[in-house]
């Protein structure tokens, strides 16, 4: 992506006006030193208790005295040098000390743009902007940016990678929301008590920890083994808890508006047409509140959560607005591979299941967490049919339904003819299902 | 072995009807009805739907330009692989008599035999399986099917490539061949189509170059 001659005619025309980053963020790694510091202490005490033992005072000082300077340097430098500047059609961002970095960011093909504040950006005001476009390793984010700056620049690259006119982009601000759904935080605590994984650590940690106990008789082993088993049941739960509180889902012309966090916010906005996949997932024991949770795929963007917790005809009504005129299948819909297939997945091969509409392809797989996995032909980038020789003896077939998230759908163990026709006819479809497709600018 | 094989008319092969089909795969003759079209056959409307619901609203519209017309792999490749068989095992089977013969007795040259089944099998295998490499240039999408124990096919619509590849290392460009990858939006497509000779490699790539931008699409 470097300048083309377009972009530097208009660059003519209307100055571009190159911005810096928030005063404070070179204070943002500060932590990152004392970090070190404190990991290498718990990693080796002894060594650190030798090594503070030796310590002077006047090497204490003089350390000090060469560090913090040397890194308020190297933290200012860094800011200095980054520009970032919002042009007709790019964002372009310009950073780097010794190695200088060019990145020159197509506005129509942005697939996400997020603003997050972490607690502490939160205390000082500023927030973080994030960009997710196709087929970069290194997320191009602009952190840190004012909080109130951050909004109106959102609204800036937002307004203009719909399209609208390059004179008055600035000036739209932000499209009107309307909240679609906010999910209460009871709602989400008791969501999470129900799902599989709370109860497994629980259940790990009921059984093992006294097994272990009776064997060793050591204190270390039982916490060695229980402090990651506490850690994975809190990161399930407490850190779900604290990442999904207060979910809101709103709809706006530039897109889908995630809002959520309880410390760490998080602002997420999906343009339209840019969901590539949709999971309707229904673990066990939600299934007899209704209640799914409802995921989703952008490419080059890693959210992937919708809906932590919802009954099941909102989210249905909420996929229906994600994917415009897509309808969920319900679970009678989907037909389940035939009765031969046991023989390659004995018992799991129930929970395997397809149905194809005008609009999307829909798979299902497993049996206590269900998972509806949906995809619309549209975005479909490549169709792929696998059989090996046992699937062969049977007369059961895979096919893969590749998108442009990087993630395929599979339909598991359908009859062979059938996968060979849904080989040729999904094909058929995702050409053509192209064709009513939205512009890259959605405004325009 | 040689029954099922649809490539040396260079068209689709004889259309199986669709109860053999079903009852060879049924009854689990797996490995010899294999390099058949076991499903590429059935291309047609998937009048098969005898399984077991009244499954998927799949109308299955035969696709324009009705059959595919397949397009095997030049002997180049196969050459090749069998010359790199040839050349691995032989040496193989050297150390294998050699060693154990010359430091235990000649009796046990007789481990040489193991390599040498190896490259016979290996021999008959890898023939097999280019035979089954095919592909066919549809109106919009391209078809690439290949594999005879662990098959798979592959359908590419040509607007959907982002970056049409030819590549050809050291030992491929002296025996001239090259192969041609197709890359979509999604890395698990695995459209490759190897051991192609330059030529047509070439011609490949403008053809679905060209096609790929006529039908191009974003994401």
């Amino acid at each position: 992506m470097t300048a083309d001659p377009a972009s530097g005619a208009v660059r003519e025309r209307r100055p571009v006006i190159e911005r810096r980053l928030h005063p404070v963020t070179p204070f943002r790694r500060a932590w990152a030193p004392v970090a070190v510091v404190i990991g290498w202490a718990l990693h080796d005490p002894d060594q650190a208790q030798r090594q503070l033992t030796r310590l002077t005072t006047t090497t204490l000082l003089v350390g000090l005295g060469v560090l913090i300077p040397a890194a308020a340097l190297y933290g200012f430098l860094t800011w200095w040098f980054t520009h970032f500047a919002v042009t007709d059609s790019e964002l372009r961002i310009r950073t780097g000390l010794l190695f200088r970095r060019t990145a020159h960011i197509r506005l129509e093909r942005i697939q996400a743009v997020d603003v997050t504040q972490p607690l502490l950006a939160r205390v000082a005001g500023v927030s973080k902007l994030r960009l997710d476009v196709i087929g970069t390793e290194k997320k191009d984010e602009l952190a840190f940016l004012g909080a109130d700056d951050a909004r109106a620049l959102r609204a800036e690259l937002l307004a203009r990678a719909a399209g609208f006119a390059p004179e008055t982009a600035h000036e739209v601000g932000e499209a009107p929301s309307r909240q679609l759904l906010r999910v209460p935080p009871g709602v989400l605590a008791l969501s999470l008590l129900l799902t599989g994984a709370t109860w497994g650590w629980l259940l790990a940690a009921v059984v093992a920890l006294p097994l272990l106990w009776t064997v060793t008789h050591s204190l270390w082993t039982l916490l060695a083994a229980a402090v990651p088993m506490i850690g994975a049941a809190g990161a399930s739960t407490v850190g779900r808890f604290v990442t999904e509180y207060d979910w809101t889902l709103g709809e706006s012309p530039d897109g889908l508006r995630i809002d959520h966090g309880l410390l760490d916010r998080a602002h997420e906005t999906v343009p339209p047409g840019r969901v590539q996949t949709v999971r309707i997932v229904e673990p066990l024991l939600w299934r007899r509140r209704g209640w799914v949770r409802v995921e989703l795929d952008v490419a080059g963007s890693s959210n992937s959560l919708l809906l932590p917790v919802a009954p099941r005809e909102i989210a249905e009504s909420v996929v229906a607005r994600v994917l415009p005129g897509v309808g969920v299948p319900s679970h009678a819909e989907l037909s389940r591979p035939p009765r031969r297939a046991r023989w390659c997945v004995p018992v799991w091969w129930r929970g395997y299941g397809l149905a194809v509409t005008g609009t999307v392809f829909a798979a299902r797989h497993g049996l206590l967490t269900r998972t509806v996995a949906l995809v619309p032909h549209a975005k479909v980038q490549s169709v792929r049919l696998a059989q090996g020789p046992w699937k062969r003896a049977r007369g059961v077939a895979d096919v893969h339904v590749d998108t442009g998230a990087d993630k395929s759908v599979t339909a598991r163990l359908r009859d062979a003819d059938e996968a060979a026709g849904l080989l040729r006819a999904q094909a058929e479809r995702s050409r053509t299902g192209r064709r009513d497709a939205r512009p890259d600018r959605w405004m325009a | 072995m040689e029954t099922g094989n649809p490539r040396d008319a260079g068209t689709a092969g004889p259309e199986r009807p669709a109860e053999e089909t079903a009852a060879a795969a049924a009854t689990g003759t797996a490995a010899e009805s294999s390099a058949g079209p076991v499903t590429g056959s059935a291309a047609g409307p998937v009048a098969a739907t005898e399984a077991v619901e009244p499954v998927v609203p799949s109308g299955a519209p035969v696709p324009p330009g009705g059959e595919p017309k397949w397009i095997a792999l030049p002997p180049g490749l196969l050459k090749v692989r069998r010359l790199m068989l040839v050349v691995w095992l032989g040496l193989l089977t050297l150390a294998a008599g050699l060693v154990p013969g010359l430091l235990a007795g000649p009796g046990w040259a007789a481990f040489a035999l193991l390599p040498l089944a190896l490259l016979v099998w290996g021999w008959v295998m890898l023939e097999r399986n280019w035979r089954s490499w095919r592909y066919a240039e549809r109106s919009d999408d391209l078809l690439i099917s290949r594999g005879v124990l662990w098959r798979r096919e592959t359908v590419v619509p040509y607007g959907r490539m982002q970056l049409v590849e030819v590549t050809s290392g050291p030992l491929e460009r002296h025996f001239g061949l090259a192969s041609v990858q197709l890359h979509t939006a999604a890395a698990a497509t695995d459209a490759t189509i190897p051991g192609l000779v330059p030529e047509e490699a070439e011609r490949l790539r403008d053809r679905l170059t060209e096609l790929g931008e006529a039908r191009s699409a974003g994401l």
